[in-house]
């Protein structure tokens, strides 16, 4: 296992296993660092076409790291567990950079997957890490972080496994139950990010009151939920659930602006015919689908009679499962632990989340507005990632 | 339901557009209904569809079944019982095959109807035959891979059949030059996928340095362009490479999938693959699934009348290409003529579930 020799690996920033130095979550370095990046990443004019970049940008900044910080704040002295290693997905361009924050924000030293495909968001932000790494006040950071780049190989994996403190396995459950097979120490501890379930809810009422404008934000924000990703992010909503008693019309004016909104999308043949063959799939596969309605081949709507199978179907590249409830209590019986995300739209949120935990349910762990999807953040599935990737040292 | 036999003895190139739109509308109206009738799958599918028989006014209005759905469910319209043949192919290396099942009658219909648009080009005559693959692909006689379903169909069109493949996909020179000496004089038939000639009779031949006397033959061949496509070879190419080592002159490449094995589509001597009687073919826009008008690119949709035991009479494939014309083909040839670009180039798909991604082999 030694051996492991730098032909397999590609350093993106650094140049070897990072020491444990465990800092306090949030320490200053690392929020001034954050902050200096944040800046160089939003002054650099190319990277204006990558919106993912600009939104990682911003989550950075000095601003943002400070309100994290005071909400972190819990009278209790803490320090990062040492080292983390991330196993970050290949599909989602920004998210190894959302991995390293949180682990430098807990206090650890890094080493970080990033993904093997040559996404150009990988280059601008580890060249804006290296970079800044150079400058003499961040001297001490400098060898605390990792990125590496490297070819799927269990003994690549198993080498930094078997050094960290932490990993960090963001991906499907088959990614995780793969990597999860590799030991680590029996004091490490383990993050996992696998399959979920998303749903949206939407009043009826609140849409056919919107204005033109409101509909048209409503929308592109609908849209930044699904089509940006494919619809293939975890937090993506497949299931979309009417409430109220006007749905039909509501349906009416949401998705014609939808389709509006997404004319910007651009579906690949390949994409037409897995999308369609899903669509034959999921009629195939159960009785429950009332209708479909279909725009083009831009958006599939499938209106369900019931919700008991309903993570059964799960959507992509623009497939929605619709079904209309008097009440959002109707989920309940079929929420599982699968179930990740709720956004709403005209909804209060505070009643979503007394349905959550008052009906005491297994899943859903964010209720987001629509749009906010897939806002990445330190509190994620359900997690504190801060607090899991540090510990507490109570005296 | 229409009566196949009927259709079977008809010429297969001979019906006009007209002709074969009304002859269509019935026969797909009738395998539409009576596979709905048998496949749970399909009739959810084609309900929730929304297809509505009593509204179908063009051949283009019948639902269609993504041939990547034969990947993910098993789709049959008989017992068990009575399936004699799955077919398997597995489309793109590393992907999951799709399956075929077969019953006696349908299985007898894609011999018959190979028979009859394979004649169309080669005459009536039982000519005799070399294979240009190993009889080992056909070990197991219940499930076929596509290869061997394609070769035991046209096997049947020759006789003193000639595998001249080893197991180990060498050139068996004897076997094939006591053929040639057996059969001097006469016409012979040749039979083999594109990549198996090439790779196996050609380049055999040309390392040998050997010239084989096959001047009076005709050659078949199927199965995609793919692989030579890698190695930067035309289809012009492969037919002068083929004429340098052994004089072969009638060269014809058809166009099929194990979902429609039976009604291939024959290229004739003017470079267009053609609909037979027993099939037709729609480009769609990717975008919509509308008709393509002749000459744009699209998604190649397959008609065929031969499926009865598995619901693929309308099937859309993953395969690009384009209609060159409807009854006016060059060559005599009535009904819809075509030209295939290839498989549909894959894209990426964005996500988060792939981090640890599978190796492919």
């Amino acid at each position: 296992m030694k051996n492991v020799t730098p032909d397999h690996i590609v350093w993106l920033v650094g140049d070897g296993l990072p020491p444990a130095r465990p800092m306090p979550p949030y320490s200053d370095v690392v929020c001034r660092f954050l902050g200096e990046l944040s800046r160089d990443l939003l002054q650099n004019r190319a990277n204006r076409e990558f919106p993912d970049v600009a939104a990682f940008a911003f989550f950075c900044r000095r601003g943002n790291t400070e309100k994290l910080k005071e909400g972190f704040r819990d009278g209790r002295r803490r320090l990062g567990r040492g080292l983390a290693f991330h196993i970050t997905p290949s599909n989602i361009p920004i998210n190894f950079a959302f991995s390293l924050v949180f682990g430098l924000l807990a206090g650890n030293s890094n080493v970080v997957r990033v993904p093997t495909k040559d996404w150009p968001q990988v280059g601008i932000v580890c060249r804006a890490v290296r970079e800044l790494l150079t400058k003499p006040e961040y001297g001490e950071l400098a060898p605390l972080i990792s990125m590496v780049r490297y070819e799927r190989s269990d003994e690549i994996t198993a080498y930094f496994s078997g050094r960290c403190d932490a990993r960090v396995i963001w991906g499907g459950d088959e990614a995780v139950s793969s990597v999860r097979k590799i030991p680590i120490p029996p004091r490490a501890v383990e993050l996992t990010f696998a399959d979920r379930y998303s749903c949206c809810a939407i009043s009826a009422d609140a849409v056919l009151r919107a204005g033109e404008d409101e509909l048209r934000r409503l929308a592109d924000a609908f849209y930044n939920d699904t089509f940006l990703v494919d619809q293939n992010a975890c937090s993506s909503p497949s299931l979309i659930v009417w409430l109220g008693a006007q749905a039909q019309e509501a349906r009416g004016r949401f998705w014609p602006a939808v389709e509006r909104s997404a004319s910007r999308y651009r579906l690949e043949p390949a994409h037409a015919t897995e999308k369609y063959t899903l669509l034959c799939d999921c009629l195939a596969s159960g009785e429950d689908i009332r209708r479909v309605t279909m725009s083009g081949n831009l958006i599939y709507r499938a209106e369900l009679s019931g919700v008991g199978g309903v993570e059964a179907y799960r959507g992509r590249l623009g497939v929605f499962f619709e079904y209309d409830a008097a009440s959002i209590d109707e989920l309940a019986g079929c929420v599982t632990n699968k179930w990740q995300t709720l956004s709403y739209y005209g909804l209060d949120a505070e009643e979503l989340a007394a349905f959550v935990t008052g009906g005491r349910l297994s899943g859903i762990d964010r209720i987001v507005p629509v749009g906010a999807a897939l806002d990445i953040g330190v509190i994620w599935d359900g997690y504190d990632i801060v607090s899991v990737l540090s510990r507490i040292v109570s005296f | 339901m229409f009566d196949f036999d009927e259709i079977a003895s008809l010429k297969p190139f001979a019906l006009d557009r007209e002709a074969k739109e009304s002859l269509f509308l019935r026969a797909l109206g009738d395998l539409t209904a009576f596979h709905r009738q048998r496949c749970g799958d399909y009739r959810r599918i084609v309900d929730g569809l929304g297809f509505d028989a009593s509204r179908v006014r063009d051949v283009l209005d019948f639902p269609f079944i993504p041939a990547g759905l034969f990947k993910m469910r098993d789709l049959s319209s008989v017992d068990r019982s009575l399936v004699i043949k799955t077919v398997t192919s597995s489309g793109t290396t590393g992907q999951a095959a799709s399956r075929i099942f077969l019953d006696r009658n349908t299985a007898a219909s894609q011999t018959k109807a190979l028979v009859r648009i394979v004649s169309d080009f080669i005459g009536n005559k039982r000519l005799p035959m070399l294979i240009v693959d190993s009889r080992d692909v056909l070990k197991n006689r219940a499930s076929f891979s596509a290869r061997g379903a394609g070769i035991l169909g046209f096997s049947m069109l020759g006789r003193d059949v000639t595998y001249i493949l080893d197991e180990r996909m060498d050139l068996d020179f004897n076997a094939t030059e006591s053929f040639l000496e057996r059969h001097a004089g006469e016409d012979i038939l040749l039979f083999g996928f594109t990549f198996m000639i090439w790779e196996y009779l050609y380049k055999a031949l040309r390392r040998a340095g050997k010239w084989l006397p096959i001047e009076r033959g005709v050659m078949i061949h199927g199965g995609g362009w793919k692989k030579l496509q890698s190695e930067a070879v035309s289809p012009d190419a492969f037919k002068d490479a083929l004429r340098d080592v052994c004089g072969l002159r009638r060269v014809y490449n058809y166009y099929g999938t194990a979902e429609q094995t039976g009604s291939i589509f024959m290229e004739c001597c003017e470079g267009r693959l053609h609909c037979s009687v027993f099939s037709d073919i729609a480009i769609r826009d990717h975008r919509d699934f509308s008709p393509c008008q002749v000459g744009t690119s699209g998604l190649i949709e397959m008609i065929s009348l031969l499926p009865r035991s598995y619901p693929g009479h309308v099937i859309l494939t993953e395969d690009l290409g384009r209609l060159t014309g409807i009854d006016d083909c060059p060559c005599g040839r009535l009904g819809k003529t075509f030209s295939v670009e290839g498989r549909i180039p894959r894209a990426e798909t964005r996500g988060c579930s792939d981090t640890y991604e599978k190796r492919h082999a």
